[in-house]
């Protein structure tokens, strides 16, 4: 078992399968969604070894792999997990089974390149979380564009040209920056594995330089204040799977990207510029918090409130260099606020992309999602509004809801930085519960608005399989969060202690 | 004993799951069952843990029940810490919460959300068990949020009216805005302690009293005070102090049932005993408990008069509530914690009665809440008559009956006490008590005395409702007469030992304890005393104004129409919410979606780049005309360029 290639065939399974759909389309011989639905699962029970076979107590990376690719640039096909990306695997391969099943019966156009859209992206997205060589994990960060841009665009809403355009311009235009960064360290270091790079020495002005160019690509990822405005967009015209990888993974790698790389190869700069992270990430909550209360479209609001949570993220990941400044270097706190980013980037997934499920459940069903269009669903879809209400509690951060455990871990941290950091970060409490339960008193709760309202059926039992799955994830990781921050302890420990070494 | 404390808890949130998932298919009766059977187990094994720890004698148990994480070396756990003050809560909480599962059954007789009430009330008892058994501030978070979130579905549980789910909506947020103030609170605890088990925290807390915290630079506070002010917004949400009161009188959207529930045992005792609980936290800083003791007298006193002109039923009591809860607030910040628990413990039997009977005289009005489209029940509804009256003098603390006992050690401890914000405090719980006694008694003699002011139909279907209606209202109106004659071992003696702490500073308890000398002599000396003739002057004048002289209250209404609009506009506190923070958030949030994402981001930045690509490229274009004769100027300029170049820098 030890020596199975565990992390390629996670990457190859779902793409190759992606592939063999679209081959098997030709031959018209089958139903593409059972076989797409046995590939994400295969590659989700394939991916629990990775949990079970985790070894909790070291920071090196595991599961590793590493093969000569592109032998004159020294690149390789290294691939490796630790703390911080295994749970991002797990949550992609997991996610993915819920996206296929929620697609079963809308897609009714070209569904077998659907699915195969969906299983591509599966594999490169856990490409990019497991990739250690950077021209390796540059080529699946930009691969993973292409089946999103194809999924907005093809299976989109209305002005879904605009939303794609905007979509890739906006990543791109991130994304080439960075690799400029990667090949200016590639000729420093004369490698491009990106451990090589973490223990690169690097001058102030480089450090910066770098920082910004990986700024620039995360920060459009995440979305951070203000290179957001292509997330409303592209969830607004995106099918309802689409927004749910979107909003559960894909900010994730942004996220994730802070962490591999900003803040190990460019400890430096980080600490110089944290006040700029932290600056937009709390903006992020509170501006993009207000924002959210007056969207009349659903998707929009949570599109908003994405923005918000994964402020969060970015602030957890920041306050670390303020918190070892009050301390005299001590790292008291500090790890609390990365745990918690990681732990929110977790939640976040379930929990928005329940959302965008219960959206889709109700725009499948009507057509719509104004807000306005609706009102009483419950009386028409009990069980559908139980669930909606349990998630929006969830996203307003109810503790015993994951939702509550990243925020609660980044809300302490950031005391140790400032005062005021908690403070206005805490604002969450207020304004998540002020947009998330005004939305529901609006569409679940009154009296039936309209006829279409009154001729709603309840969730069928694949929808409430789906929903289901989701709520007991969301109450597990709320109840008891303890073997997840377990999992990333040393990897985060590492992290810190790296980080707390100048490079200069 | 650890397996029973696990039962005691978890028995409410089995009956609330069974009843809430599987309602359909153990039905109505089923519903009932499952849950007063998990309330009832919870009461019965509370006694059993009263037996335990305070007959037999056995020491504080603190537990941990399993390990929620561990990060950055702080344990997060979920854990039990039974003292004596938990033991006392537990026993209210699961006997009022039982008297009102078995009163639920004949008020939502007819409710085709039957099996839904059944499991929101049990949730809404194992979240509030859950917060007063915890031993650490993150399960008292978790219990804390829990019970807003409980209080949330119930008020809104008739979801198809609009005053109810604006209403519910509304209860929460303000709880948050409280729960906001709760959260630092414990973050700064996490802080400074690196620890948020209750018994670490107390242990180390001596030490930090010269602590500061620098909130603004270069004025530093003391950390404990606004460790213990921070804690303390949070209270003010759950025990609707104000500002924070706001929730509360709309929270009778809710069913009757829900009310007696939140306003009596859970929910808003909460930041009472979440105060006390902090005891060892709050005497260490004088500044915040003279605040506790401020807004406790503000709430006391204000919210009181809005009693006085309130028509609906269930309003009047709500108001009543807030008043008390201001006394057990000022009892908090006069350091005499004993006796805002006890006040809590008896108002919790008391003002359960009142609600329950309320909710009875509701049910035979045919759900008329008006209470001047009421009057001369008595006759009708013996026992409800009966059961209300012992709630109402309890309430105004008539001697002997239970409010007394503790209202009267309120007001003493506040005269006993040497904070600068005694002496308005002093001035607003005894003008409280007059305030009190009128609106209980001219609610009392509009509903059950006075002409019937309704119409023959609704004559000839009152009657008593039945047994499980009555019979919970017996079972209340016992302890409101008999849990007074508990003031000696609970207030005056060492009921509570270790589980309240008192400063050397703040002798207050210890004053009056001097000066105690049994219950009946206590009673004796509160004729002397001029609380009582302050209660007696009210329900005299109730009684002059609304029986005798009912004009004199309209002339007095036109008299004094000024105030009368204020009270009515309940001090435009409710307005003004409305239009500056509800409407202030959507307006700021209009404005920043508006000029920031669509005009400054998307309209300036985004599309403004590509426009500028656009342009360029045009202009761009331009150059690359096709014709030959353009190429060759071009040329030729270059040609000269570079020329000119060479001979001037070459």
């Amino acid at each position: 078992m030890s020596d199975l290639p565990l992390l390629s065939l996670l990457i190859w399974i779902p793409i190759l399968g992606g592939a063999g759909l679209l081959a098997l389309r030709s031959l018209d011989c089958c139903n593409p969604r059972p076989l797409a639905l046995a590939v994400a699962m295969v590659t989700f029970l394939l991916s629990l070894l990775l949990w079970t076979g985790f070894d909790t107590t070291t920071a090196a990376m595991q599961f590793q792999e590493q093969a000569s690719w592109i032998r004159a640039f020294n690149v390789y096909y290294h691939l490796g997990v630790d703390g911080i990306s295994m749970p991002l695997v797990i949550l992609t391969t997991f996610t993915t089974v819920l996206v296929v099943l929620a697609g079963w019966e809308v897609i009714k156009d070209k569904p077998a390149q659907y699915m195969a859209a969906f299983l591509i992206m599966e594999g490169l997205m856990i490409g990019v979380f497991s990739a250690l060589d950077a021209v390796l994990f540059y080529v699946f960060w930009e691969g993973m564009l292409i089946p999103m841009f194809l999924i907005i665009g093809i299976w989109g809403g209305p002005r879904r040209v605009y939303a794609t355009i905007k979509f890739f311009l906006y990543t791109f235009l991130g994304s080439v920056f960075m690799l400029v960064a990667l090949i200016y360290m590639y000729t420093q270091s004369g490698s491009f594995d990106i451990l090589d790079f973490h223990a690169l020495k690097l001058g102030m002005t480089e450090q910066v330089l770098i920082f910004l160019a990986f700024l620039l690509a995360f920060a459009v990822k995440v979305p951070m204040w203000p290179v957001h405005t292509w997330l409303p967009d592209a969830h607004v015209e995106a099918p309802t799977g689409g927004s749910v990888i979107l909003a559960a993974i894909m900010l994730k790698i942004g996220g994730y990207g802070f962490l591999r790389f900003s803040l190990p190869i460019t400890p430096d700069a980080s600490s110089e510029l944290d006040w700029l992270i932290i600056l937009m990430s709390l903006v992020a909550v509170i501006y993009i918090g207000f924002v959210a209360l007056v969207q009349g479209d659903m998707k929009k609001l949570i599109a908003y409130s994405s923005i918000a949570h994964m402020g969060f993220v970015t602030l957890g990941i920041f306050i670390v260099f303020r918190i070892m400044d009050n301390n005299a270097g001590g790292l008291q706190g500090a790890a609390m606020g990365l745990q918690g980013s990681v732990v929110q980037m977790v939640s976040h997934g379930f929990i928005s992309g329940a959302l965008f499920l219960c959206v889709g459940v109700l725009y499948d069903r009507m057509h719509s999602r104004q807000i306005a269009d609706y009102g009483g669903v419950v009386n028409t879809m009990p069980v559908f509004g139980a669930l909606m209400v349990f998630f929006a509690m969830g996203n307003s951060g109810l503790p015993g809801t994951s939702g509550f455990v990243g925020e609660f871990m980044v809300v302490l941290a950031s005391f140790h930085a400032d005062f005021w950091f908690a403070f206005l970060a805490a604002t969450t409490l207020i304004l998540g519960a002020a947009y998330s339960l005004w939305m529901v008193k609006r569409v679940v709760f009154g009296d039936v608005a309209n006829e279409q309202v009154a001729k709603l059926s309840d969730i069928n039992g694949r929808e409430a399989m789906i929903l289901g799955t989701l709520a007991l994830a969301v109450l597990v990781l709320g109840l008891w969060p303890g073997p997840l921050v377990e999992v990333m302890r040393a990897s985060i420990d590492n992290l810190l202690a790296h980080v707390a070494v100048s490079k200069l | 004993m650890e397996n029973v404390y696990l039962a005691i808890a978890l028995a409410p949130l089995v009956g609330a799951i069974l009843a809430g998932l599987f309602g359909r298919l153990i039905g109505r009766s089923g519903a009932h069952w499952v849950t007063i059977l998990g309330v009832g187990l919870s009461f019965l094994l509370s006694l059993l843990v009263f037996k335990h720890h305070v007959i037999d004698g056995a020491g504080a148990f603190n537990g941990t029940v399993y390990t929620w994480m561990v990060s950055d070396g702080i344990r997060m756990e979920v854990g039990f810490l039974i003292d004596r003050l938990t033991i006392l809560m537990m026993m209210v909480v699961s006997f009022v919460s039982l008297m009102v599962h078995i009163y639920t059954i004949g008020y939502m007789h007819d409710d085709p959300g039957y099996q839904r009430f059944f499991s929101y009330i049990a949730l809404f008892t194992f979240s509030m068990l859950m917060l007063v058994m915890s031993n650490n501030f993150l399960q008292l978070f978790f219990g804390w949020e829990a019970v807003g979130l409980v209080s949330y579905l119930l008020i809104g549980f008739w979801y198809k009216r609009p005053s109810a789910i604006y209403a519910n909506l509304k209860a929460f947020l303000v709880n948050r805005v409280g729960d906001f103030g709760f959260l630092l609170g414990i973050a700064a605890v996490a802080m400074y302690f690196d620890t948020l088990d209750y018994a670490d925290v107390f242990a180390a807390a001596p030490s930090m009293v010269d602590a500061t915290i620098e909130i603004f630079q270069g004025s530093p506070w003391s950390l404990m005070t606004v460790v213990c002010i921070l804690l303390f917004i949070g209270a003010m949400g759950k025990s609707a102090q104000v500002p924070l009161h706001v929730w509360l009188p709309d929270s009778m959207e809710g069913p009757t049932p829900i009310s007696a529930l939140i306003h009596a045992a859970t929910m808003v005792t909460a930041g009472i005993f979440m105060v006390a609980r902090m005891s060892p936290l709050f005497e260490l800083s004088d500044t915040a408990l003279n605040v506790v003791m401020v807004i406790g007298a503000i709430t006391a006193l204000f919210m009181g008069f809005l009693g006085v002109v309130q028509n609906d039923i269930k309003r009047v009591i709500a108001y009543s509530t807030l008043s008390q809860l201001g006394y057990m607030t000022v009892a908090l910040g006069a350091s005499a914690y004993s006796a805002a628990i006890f006040h809590l413990m008896t108002h919790a039997f008391f003002k359960a009665l009142l609600f329950l009977a309320a909710g009875s005289v509701i049910i035979a009005m045919h759900h008329e809440q008006d209470i001047r489209r009421m009057g001369g029940l008595k006759k009708y509804m013996p026992v409800t008559y009966w059961t209300s009256l012992v709630g109402s003098l309890a309430l105004i603390g008539f001697p002997g009956l239970a409010g007394f006992f503790s209202k009267d050690t309120i007001i003493e401890a506040v005269h006993a006490s040497s904070l600068a914000a005694s002496g308005f405090a002093y001035f607003a719980v005894l003008s409280g008590v007059f305030v009190t006694a009128l609106y209980s008694f001219r609610m009392f003699f509009l509903v059950f005395h006075t002409e019937e002011r309704f119409d023959e139909h609704t004559r000839s279907h009152l009657h008593e409702p039945p047994a499980v209606v009555t019979v919970p209202l017996i079972l209340l109106a016992i302890p409101s007469v008999v849990a007074g004659y508990w003031i000696d071992p609970v207030v005056f003696g060492d009921y509570f030992g270790g589980a309240i702490f008192f400063s050397d500073a703040h002798p207050v308890m210890e004053e009056l304890t001097h000066e105690f000398h049994g219950a009946w002599s206590f009673v004796l000396h509160g004729l002397t005393g001029p609380a009582f003739w302050f209660a007696m002057a009210g329900l005299f004048t109730a009684w002059y104004v609304y029986t005798r002289q009912p004009d004199l209250a309209n002339q007095a209404r036109n008299r004094f129409a000024w105030l009368y609009r204020v009270l009515v506009d309940k001090y435009g506190f409710d307005r003004f919410n409305e239009v500056v923070f509800a409407g202030g958030a959507r307006g700021v949030g209009w404005l920043l979606w508006k000029a920031g994402d669509v005009v400054l981001i998307d309209g300036l930045l985004v599309n403004g780049s590509a426009r500028v690509v656009g342009w360029t490229a045009a202009v761009a274009r331009h150059l690359q005309s096709g014709y030959l004769y353009h190429y060759a100027f071009g040329m030729i300029l270059g040609l000269l360029a570079f020329l000119s170049w060479f001979i001037w820098w070459g």
